[in-house]
C-alpha cells in the first residue's frame, strides 16, 4: 500500500537556468549543476590586476593546460557546499568519537617513548606538508579558472587545513595539551637534517607560477608517496612496534586520501584526454616532480622504514598515473 | 614534561599560525609577492589578533547542521510552491536584482579571499581570509538554490550569470567587485572587509533579508538567517584587519585613509539600487532608505569612526554629500529605470497611491516638492496609453558607471555633471566622490569596460538596441523587461491567484 497526498501542481515556466539547459537540455537540474557551471565571469572585466597586468582577473593563461571547456572538469563527487560540508561533518564525527576514545582511555599512557618519538620526529611534521598542501591548493583555487575545479581545490585547501589540525592534536594528546610535542617536531622540521629537503621543497613548490603544475605536483605526486608511506606503511611500523592504536587518529587521513583521489585521477584524466599537448604537459611535469619528491622523502625514509618501502610507493604512484591516462 | 597547558588562544595559534614556518630554502617574497607594493608596511604579523577560533572540524561540523536545516526548508518551499506566498508578483523583481547584481558578488568574493588567502604572508590572516572564501562561495551557492524554484515560475532569473557579465546597470556591481579584486591584498580587505563587510553590509545584505521577511518569501529570508553567523565572522575580520594595519605602523594611516575614503563612496554608489529597491520595489516596505542610512551608517557607523580617531583616521570624504543623498538617492534611481525598463531584466512600475503616500511621509521635504509631480506625469501619462521609455542611451560615469542622472544634492532639478581630461581624452562622472576617484587613479578607470561605450563601438552585436538586449544580453524581450503590467509574470499570478 502507498499513501497519496494530493499536492496542487503548478506547471513551471522552465526547468532550470539558461545556461544549464544550454549544456543538458530542457530538464530539471541537479544541485550541484545550478551551482556549478558558469558561476565565474567570464568576460568583460573592467580593470587589470594591479598585481599582475599581464592576465585579466580569470584568465585561462595562468597555466600551460589548455581546454576547450574548464567546466568538463567536473567533480564524480558531485560536491558543492552543501554536500561537501555534510560530507565532511559525517568523517569528522567518526574521527571525533575516535580521539574521544583515545583520549578518555589514556591510550597514550601505553605507548612506548620509541614509538611517542617516532610520531613526534616523523608523523607530526606532516603538519606542515599539510600547510603546503594548503597554500598549493588555494593557489590553484585562486588562479584555476572555472567553478568545477576551483571549488573542489578549495574544499581540498581546507581539508589540509583540517588534516594539518588533527595531526597537531595527536602531539597534543602525547604531550598533555601542553604544545611541547609540537615545539619538538617543528624543531625537527627546522633542523633535523633528514628533513631538509622535504622542507626546501615545500618552500620551492609555493614559489611554482602554472597552477595546475602545482596541484598536479601536490595532489598526485606528493600525496600519493607522502601518504602511502606514511600513513599506510607506516601503519603497519607502528602496529609492530606496539603502537596500533595510532591507527584510530589517522584513520581520517586514510579515508580522506580515497576520497580525494577519486576527484584528482577523474580531473587528470580529463585534462589528459583533451589533447597529446596536455598529455605530454602532465608527462613531463609527473616526472619533474616524482624525482624531486622522491630525493627529498629519500633522508627521512631511509631512516623510518625499510629499503623496500620506496618500491611499493612508487608503484602505487605509477598505478595512478597510469589509470589517469598520463603517458609519454 | 612540566610546561603548563595551553589557553584556548595559544591552542588556536598552534593549530593554525604555527604550521607555517620562517623560510630558508627560497626567498619567502617569492612565495607571498604581493604584501609590498601598496606601501604598506607590515612589521610584524605575529601582533594579527585572530577574529574568531574556529578550527576545521568544528567548523565542517556547524556548517553541516546548517547547510541541513537550509536545504530542508528549501525542498519544503519548492514542494509547497512557496513563491505563491509573496506579496505580490513586483516583489520577485526586487530578488531578480539580487541574484543577477549581488550573488555574482558572493562569488568574486570567494575569488577574492580565495587570493588573498594565499597570498598574505601571515598565517593568521591567511587563514580567517580561507574561511572566508569558503563562506562566500556557500552563500552563492545556496542563494542559487534559494532562487532556483523563483527561476521556474518568473522571468528574469534564467540567464544571471550571463547577464552580469554584460548587461548595462550590472556594470554597475560588476566594476565594483572588479575594482577591489584588481587592488592589491590589502586594499582588497579595506575595500571589502572593512568598507563593505563591517561598514555597509547592514544596508547591502540586510534590507534584502529583510525584504524578504517582509514580503513572504520564505526562501530568501531562512538564507539570510542561515548566513548570519557567518556574516559575524566576517564583520570581525573587517574589524581586526584595519586595526591591525594601523596599529603596524603609522605610515599605514593615509593610505588606509585614502581607502576608506574611496571606498566608501564607491559603496554608496553601489548602494543606490539598494535604496530604490527598499523604497520602490518592496510592497511591504521595512523602512525607508533615508532611515535606514540614519540608522546604519549615520548612527553606528558614526560610532565606529569616533573609535577610529585615537588612530588617526576620520570620517570618509563626501560623507557629507550622503547626508544631502538619502533624501534623494531612491527617486532618482527608481526614476532611471522606470525610463529604461525597456532594457532592463526586471520589471518597472508607478508606485500606487498609498506608495505614493508612504514616500511623502518619509520624505517630507523632498518627496512633494521634487518627485511626486513625476509620478502623477507618468501616470496620467499611462493612463492614456502613453506609458514611455527613453529611447536614447545614458551617459555613464566613468567610475560608478550609473547613468548619469543624479542632481546636485543642492539643487534637485540639475543633473550634476563632473569631468576630467586626462592623456587627451574626456572623462565624465556623476559627482565630486566618482571624480575625486578618477583622478587619484585614472590610469586603472580609463580601462572601465562602460556598457554604453561598448555597444556605440559595435562590441556587443546588434546595430539595434533591441539586437543588443536580445541577443548580446539574451533577454527574452516582451517577458524579462518592460513594465510589469501587462507582463507574463503578472498574468500568471493572477491566474494562480484566481484574479482577473
Amino acid at each position: 500500500m502507498t499513501i497519496e497526498i494530493k499536492t496542487s501542481t503548478l506547471e513551471p515556466v522552465r526547468n532550470t537556468f539558461a545556461n544549464i539547459e544550454r549544456r543538458f537540455g530542457d530538464k530539471p537540474a541537479s544541485r550541484y549543476q545550478e551551482a556549478t557551471y558558469d558561476l565565474q565571469a567570464e568576460t568583460n572585466f573592467h580593470y587589470r590586476p594591479l598585481w599582475q597586468p599581464e592576465f585579466e582577473l580569470n584568465d585561462k593563461n595562468r597555466t600551460k593546460v589548455v581546454m576547450e571547456d574548464w567546466y568538463a572538469l567536473k567533480d564524480p563527487r558531485q560536491f558543492y557546499y552543501g554536500a561537501y560540508v555534510q560530507q565532511r561533518a559525517k568523517m569528522q564525527e567518526a574521527a571525533e568519537s575516535s580521539y574521544g576514545f583515545f583520549e578518555k582511555r589514556n591510550l597514550a599512557d601505553y605507548l612506548s617513548d620509541d614509538v611517542k618519538n617516532l610520531l613526534i620526529t616523523y608523523l607530526i611534521p606532516l603538519r606542515h606538508i599539510e600547510n603546503t598542501a594548503n597554500l598549493n591548493n588555494m593557489y590553484g583555487c585562486a588562479f584555476g579558472y572555472g567553478t568545477a575545479i576551483t571549488q573542489a581545490l578549495l574544499y581540498n585547501a581546507m581539508d589540509r587545513l583540517g588534516i594539518a589540525q588533527y595531526l597537531s592534536r595527536i602531539g597534543l594528546m602525547l604531550d598533555g595539551n601542553t604544545g611541547q610535542s609540537l615545539i619538538e617536531s617543528k624543531q625537527h622540521w627546522m633542523e633535523n637534517p633528514a628533513w631538509q629537503g622535504m622542507r626546501a621543497l615545500c618552500e620551492e613548490m609555493t614559489t611554482v607560477e602554472d597552477w595546475f603544475e602545482v596541484v598536479l605536483a601536490q595532489n598526485l605526486v606528493m600525496d600519493t608517496l607522502v601518504f602511502n608511506l606514511f600513513y599506510e606503511q607506516l601503519d603497519g611500523k607502528l602496529a609492530a612496534m606496539g603502537g596500533r592504536d595510532i591507527a584510530m587518529l589517522t584513520e581520517f587521513m586514510q579515508a580522506w586520501n580515497k576520497d580525494v583521489n577519486k576527484w584528482f585521477d577523474s580531473v587528470l584524466k580529463t585534462v589528459a584526454s583533451e589533447s597529446d599537448e596536455n598529455k605530454a604537459l602532465l608527462h613531463a611535469w609527473t616526472e619533474k616532480w616524482q624525482s624531486k619528491v622522491l630525493d627529498a622523502l629519500k633522508p627521512v625514509i631511509q631512516e623510518l622504514l625499510e629499503p623496500e618501502a620506496f618500491n611499493l610507493a612508487v608503484a602505487e604512484l605509477e598505478k595512478r598515473i597510469k589509470k589517469a591516462g598520463i603517458t609519454a | 614534561m612540566s610546561a603548563k597547558k595551553l589557553n584556548l588562544k595559544d591552542k588556536y595559534r598552534l593549530l593554525t599560525r604555527d604550521l607555517d614556518w620562517e623560510y630558508s630554502y627560497v626567498d619567502r617574497k617569492k612565495a607571498f609577492p604581493y604584501e609590498e607594493f601598496e606601501g604598506i608596511k607590515i612589521t610584524d604579523w605575529s601582533k594579527w589578533e585572530d577574529p574568531f577560533r574556529l578550527t576545521m572540524d568544528a567548523y565542517w561540523k556547524y556548517q553541516a547542521e546548517k547547510e541541513k536545516k537550509l536545504y530542508a526548508i528549501f525542498d519544503a518551499f519548492a514542494q509547497n510552491n512557496g513563491h505563491l506566498n509573496v506579496t505580490d508578483a513586483r516583489y520577485v523583481n526586487a530578488i531578480k536584482i539580487f541574484l543577477t547584481g549581488v550573488s555574482p558578488l558572493e562569488y568574486q568574493a570567494y575569488q577574492g579571499y580565495a587570493h588573498v588567502g594565499r597570498q598574505f604572508g601571515g598565517a593568521g590572516a591567511r587563514v580567517a581570509c580561507q574561511m572566508q572564501s569558503i563562506d562566500e562561495l556557500r552563500h552563492v551557492q545556496t542563494q542559487i538554490h534559494a532562487m532556483s524554484h523563483y527561476n521556474k515560475y518568473f522571468d528574469g532569473f534564467q540567464d544571471w550569470t550571463h547577464m552580469h557579465d554584460r548587461v548595462w546597470y550590472l556594470s554597475v556591481p560588476k566594476s565594483f567587485f572588479d575594482d577591489a579584486r584588481s587592488a592589491g591584498p590589502f586594499e582588497f580587505l579595506i575595500a571589502i572587509s572593512f568598507s563593505f563587510e563591517y561598514v555597509l553590509t547592514n544596508l547591502l545584505f540586510v534590507p534584502f533579508m529583510s525584504g524578504a521577511a517582509h514580503n513572504g518569501d520564505m526562501a530568501t529570508c531562512t538564507f539570510g538567517f542561515s548566513a548570519q553567523s557567518d556574516e559575524a565572522r566576517h564583520m570581525t575580520l573587517g574589524l581586526e584587519i584595519i586595526k591591525f594595519l594601523l596599529e603596524q605602523h603609522e605610515d599605514n594611516v593615509p593610505i588606509v585613509q585614502k581607502w576608506i575614503d574611496k571606498w566608501f563612496w564607491r559603496g554608496t554608489r553601489l548602494l543606490s539600487i539598494v535604496a530604490m529597491m527598499m523604497d520602490y520595489m518592496l510592497p511591504n516596505k521595512v523602512m525607508s532608505w533615508k532611515e535606514a542610512w540614519e540608522v546604519y551608517f549615520e548612527e553606528a557607523g558614526g560610532a565606529l569612526f569616533k573609535d577610529l580617531a585615537r588612530y588617526g583616521i576620520r570620517m570618509p570624504k563626501f560623507v557629507e554629500v550622503t547626508e544631502k543623498e538619502k533624501e534623494h538617492v531612491s527617486h532618482q534611481a527608481w526614476w532611471i529605470f522606470y525610463n529604461y525598463g525597456h532594457a532592463a531584466g526586471f520589471h518597472t512600475w508607478i508606485p500606487s497611491d498609498e506608495e505614493l503616500d508612504w514616500l511623502s511621509e518619509k520624505y517630507p521635504d523632498t518627496f512633494d516638492k521634487y518627485y511626486r509631480p513625476r509620478w502623477e506625469l507618468a501616470k496620467k501619462m499611462e493612463a492614456e496609453g502613453k506609458r514611455f521609455y527613453s529611447q536614447a542611451l545614458p551617459q555613464l560615469c566613468t567610475t560608478c558607471q550609473i547613468p548619469m542622472g543624479f542632481t546636485e544634492m543642492d539643487d534637485p532639478t540639475q543633473i550634476a555633471y563632473r569631468s576630467s581630461d586626462y592623456e587627451g581624452e574626456k572623462y565624465h562622472f556623476c559627482s565630486d566622490g566618482c571624480k575625486h576617484i578618477f583622478d587619484e587613479e585614472p590610469e586603472k578607470y580609463v580601462q572601465s569596460w562602460l556598457p554604453v561605450h561598448q555597444i556605440y563601438q559595435g562590441n556587443c552585436g546588434g546595430a539595434s538596441v533591441e539586437e543588443v538586449l536580445r541577443d548580446y544580453y539574451k533577454l527574452n524581450l516582451g517577458a524579462d523587461n518592460l513594465d510589469i503590467k501587462g507582463s507574463p509574470d503578472e498574468q500568471r499570478w493572477k491566474e494562480w491567484k484566481g484574479v482577473a
